[in-house]
């Protein structure tokens, strides 16, 4: 009867009489949603997005130029040209497949391992190495660490280092977008490990109730560093928590480019026409070898600052890198298709290395930023004590350059 | 009921500084519609303090937002949304718990312009009441004034006087960088005299501006926040005595008017330092750093002297939470002493 309703303010359920803890996987896991078998083969024609050939083949350049960029800079901070580097080996799926299902002007923040959604949107790779340089071209007037990119040209937020800061951010940014009627949306990209944040707890739940035109997407790739997803959290994933938050959840194959294309896309849509945000899990695996142009495997570790044999087997890897790379599946997939051939393979190899080349030997000639912006941008107008010090390091300068490599630096 | 959000302005009349804080908030969302107010509390409950009494009234849920429990999560909210365009004013229901968002403020917030070349600009402004209360303890009365004051990207104002309050909450929220506002719960019931000028809709007060309170010849006071009042009161009882002190309200932590206490030191040759917060790394201890830097220097006829809190957390019992604060006693002793009489 209707007085026997539980009539409490802060759940609406039903009445339970046998004593019952449920379960934290309730099924077996929330299933992983894919559109290509791992030899890149489409398994339901439905769920084939039927992208158009060049679109197709955007997302297979733009993920092998990655990994490609990768290999180099990665190169480059171990022989000491920049002091950081972080590689995108084998997450480049959830990137591309991602960045190709939004609009140009949906607002991105990133975590600091999405470089291929940029990439995606056309930043050159001149910007790249720029920003890796900390040189004179870096429009971040060299303000920030290696891989900390940003464009507001291409709605790509600077990347913030503290973890999970952006996820709160995003939220905010949404309800700004929301407030505005522009029809776009947020996409907050973080990692399973960032997930742990107390900042993503209250992002998660802020969202659900500003009712704010957000897509979570949690790249999932089993590390945090050298933190397996085991000691990471005991529930099943991230996935499951978006429920306990009032979110639309989904978890997808994030090495299968077309699967994440497909929810990322109708998440978008459905953000943004009925005001309410998304939480997409991409499974992925932090890899250890670039694809392009190897000379020697090289380790793909957290960062330049990690060494990742010291807490993952090279069966593992050697599994991942062979078996489920979201590179070679697309390949299968463009082969199947016979749209592309191992001669273009070749050629592209060539071209693609010879670019990323030719923008790293610019990189390294350019000169450093002028030394006065030391002291711009804290405020948005500079405050007089800075100009006084600026200008007493001007007249410094003047008197004692000869001493310090002004050379290096942009007049 | 003159001050409250409703009723016109009158001429000089007494307001308190809650009803001047409300005034400014009032004016500056209906000025602006990107500036919206968001915090624990502030919608339905018009406020933990009544700050915001009648502006959910008035405005709606758009601008006026009650957030759930978590300062780092709706300090990130307000920051992205000021990426974004829009104005927030963050309340913190005490500077304490800002601590719980601290890397919002400072990581986020305060270093954003610089991290990204100018490119993304933080307008926000974070409030709420700063130092001490009464009978709160240790972890509802701490002030904050040189943890913020600390940082490079932010700006950080501490009001004293209904007429402070107005005008620089207004500065804060029409400025375009992150600005932080200390007030004091014990100041929120106190009236003073707001003049009819300072009563209008575009009262501002610039940041980075400190005020003589009262002029005088022998001794220079520098206070900020709840303080300026008990060095006006030490002036008066010092008066009697024949000392004239010179008390500067601050008005402005960071950037911070030094040029003011400096003219006052070369004219009074003694200086006083009078703060809530801690001793070490306080408001006052870069005030004296900074008199020592500069020409005023070799107008110090003693050492500079601060009086600030014990350095002790906050306790409760009463009388030990009286002896922990700056007493008028405490700042007549120190100017006796620095004067040496």
């Amino acid at each position: 009867s209707p007085e026997e309703r539980p009539q409490f303010p802060g759940a609406s359920a039903e009445f339970a009489e046998r004593l019952e803890f449920i379960q934290p996987q309730v099924l077996a896991g929330i299933p992983v949603y894919r559109v290509m078998d791992r030899q890149g083969q489409v398994i339901r024609d439905s769920e084939d997005p039927q992208l158009p050939k060049e679109r197709v083949l955007k997302l297979y350049k733009t993920m092998t130029l990655l990994n490609t960029m990768d290999r180099i800079l990665y190169e480059s901070q171990r022989q000491g040209r920049i002091s950081f580097y972080m590689t995108n080996y084998g997450e480049e799926g959830t990137h591309v497949g991602s960045a190709a299902a939004l609009d140009d002007a949906d607002l991105v923040f990133g975590q600091y391992r999405e470089a291929g959604v940029l990439l995606y949107r056309g930043y050159p790779l001149e910007l790249f190495m720029a920003q890796c340089y900390g040189n004179a071209r870096d429009p971040g007037k060299g303000r920030q660490m290696p891989v900390h990119y940003g464009c507001p040209e291409r709605h790509f937020v600077t990347i913030s280092s503290p973890l999970a800061t952006q996820i709160p951010q995003a939220v905010g940014a949404a309800y700004a977008i929301k407030r505005a009627h522009a029809s776009r949306a947020v996409v907050c990209y973080f990692g399973e490990g960032a997930a742990s944040e107390g900042d993503a707890h209250a992002g998660f739940n802020f969202a659900a109730t500003l009712e704010c035109p957000i897509v979570f997407f949690c790249r999932n790739n089993g590390y945090a560093i050298s933190t397996p997803t085991s000691e990471q959290y005991r529930g099943d994933g991230i996935a499951a928590r978006g429920p306990g938050y009032g979110l639309l959840s989904i978890r997808v194959d994030g090495n299968d480019v077309f699967a994440v294309y497909n929810a990322t896309r109708e998440a978008r849509r459905r953000a943004v026409a009925e005001n309410q945000p998304f939480l997409i899990e991409a499974m992925t695996y932090r890899d250890f070898f670039p694809k392009i142009a190897v000379f020697s495997p090289r380790i793909g570790h957290h960062s330049t600052s990690d060494d990742s044999s010291a807490y993952r087997s090279v069966d593992e890897v050697n599994y991942w890198d062979k078996q489920d790379h979201p590179i070679s599946r697309l390949r299968h997939y463009l082969g199947h298709r016979g749209w592309w051939d191992e001669q273009q393979e070749r050629d592209w190899r060539k071209s693609s290395r010879k670019m990323v080349l030719e923008a790293f030997e610019q990189a390294e000639r350019e000169p450093k930023p002028p030394p006065h912006l030391l002291f711009s941008d804290v405020y948005l107008e500079m405050p007089p004590r800075l100009r006084r010090q600026r200008q007493e390091l001007q007249r410094h300068l003047e008197t004692y350059g000869e001493h310090y490599p002004l050379q290096h630096f942009q007049k | 009921r003159s001050g409250s959000p409703l009723s016109p302005p009158a001429a000089v009349s007494q307001v308190t500084v809650r009803d001047a804080l409300n005034q400014a908030l009032d004016e500056e969302l209906e000025r602006d519609e990107r500036v919206f107010l968001l915090g624990e509390e502030v919608a339905q409950y018009d406020g933990a303090y009544k700050i915001s009494r009648g502006l959910w009234k008035k405005y709606g849920d758009k601008r006026v937002i009650d957030t759930p429990i978590s300062e780092m999560g709706f300090a990130g909210i307000a920051v992205g949304a000021a990426m974004a365009g829009l104005r927030p004013v963050c309340e913190f229901m005490t500077f304490n718990f800002s601590m719980q968002a601290i890397d919002q403020v400072i990581n986020s917030a305060a270093k954003t312009c610089y991290m990204s070349a100018g490119s993304i600009p933080v307008p926000i402004v974070f409030r709420g009441p700063n130092g001490a209360s009464a009978g709160v303890a240790a972890q509802h009365s701490q002030c904050f004034a040189a943890w913020y004051g600390h940082c490079p990207g932010l700006k950080v104002v501490s009001p004293w006087s209904s007429e402070d309050a107005k005008g620089l909450l207004k500065a804060s929220i029409r400025d375009d960088n992150p600005v932080v506002v200390l007030e004091s719960e014990l100041l929120y019931g106190v009236p003073f005299e707001m003049s009819e000028q300072a009563q209008s809709k575009d009262f501002v007060i610039p940041i980075g501006k400190a005020k003589i309170e009262k002029q005088g010849t022998h001794v220079t006071l520098v206070a900020h926040s709840r303080p300026v009042g008990h060095c006006l009161e030490a002036a008066a009882v010092l008066s009697k005595e024949g000392v004239e002190c010179e008390v500067i309200n601050l008005r402005t932590i960071r950037p911070m008017d030094i040029e003011t206490v400096e003219a006052s030191v070369v004219k009074t040759n003694h200086l006083v330092t009078v703060e809530g917060g801690w001793p070490q790394f306080g408001v006052g201890a870069e005030i004296c750093a900074r008199i020592m830097e500069g020409p005023a220097f070799n107008y110090l006829d003693a050492p500079a002297v601060r009086v600030t809190g014990a350095d002790v957390p906050m306790p409760y019992a009463k009388i030990l939470e009286d002896n922990s604060i700056p007493q008028v006693k405490d700042i007549v002793f120190a100017v006796k002493k620095t004067l040496n009489i």
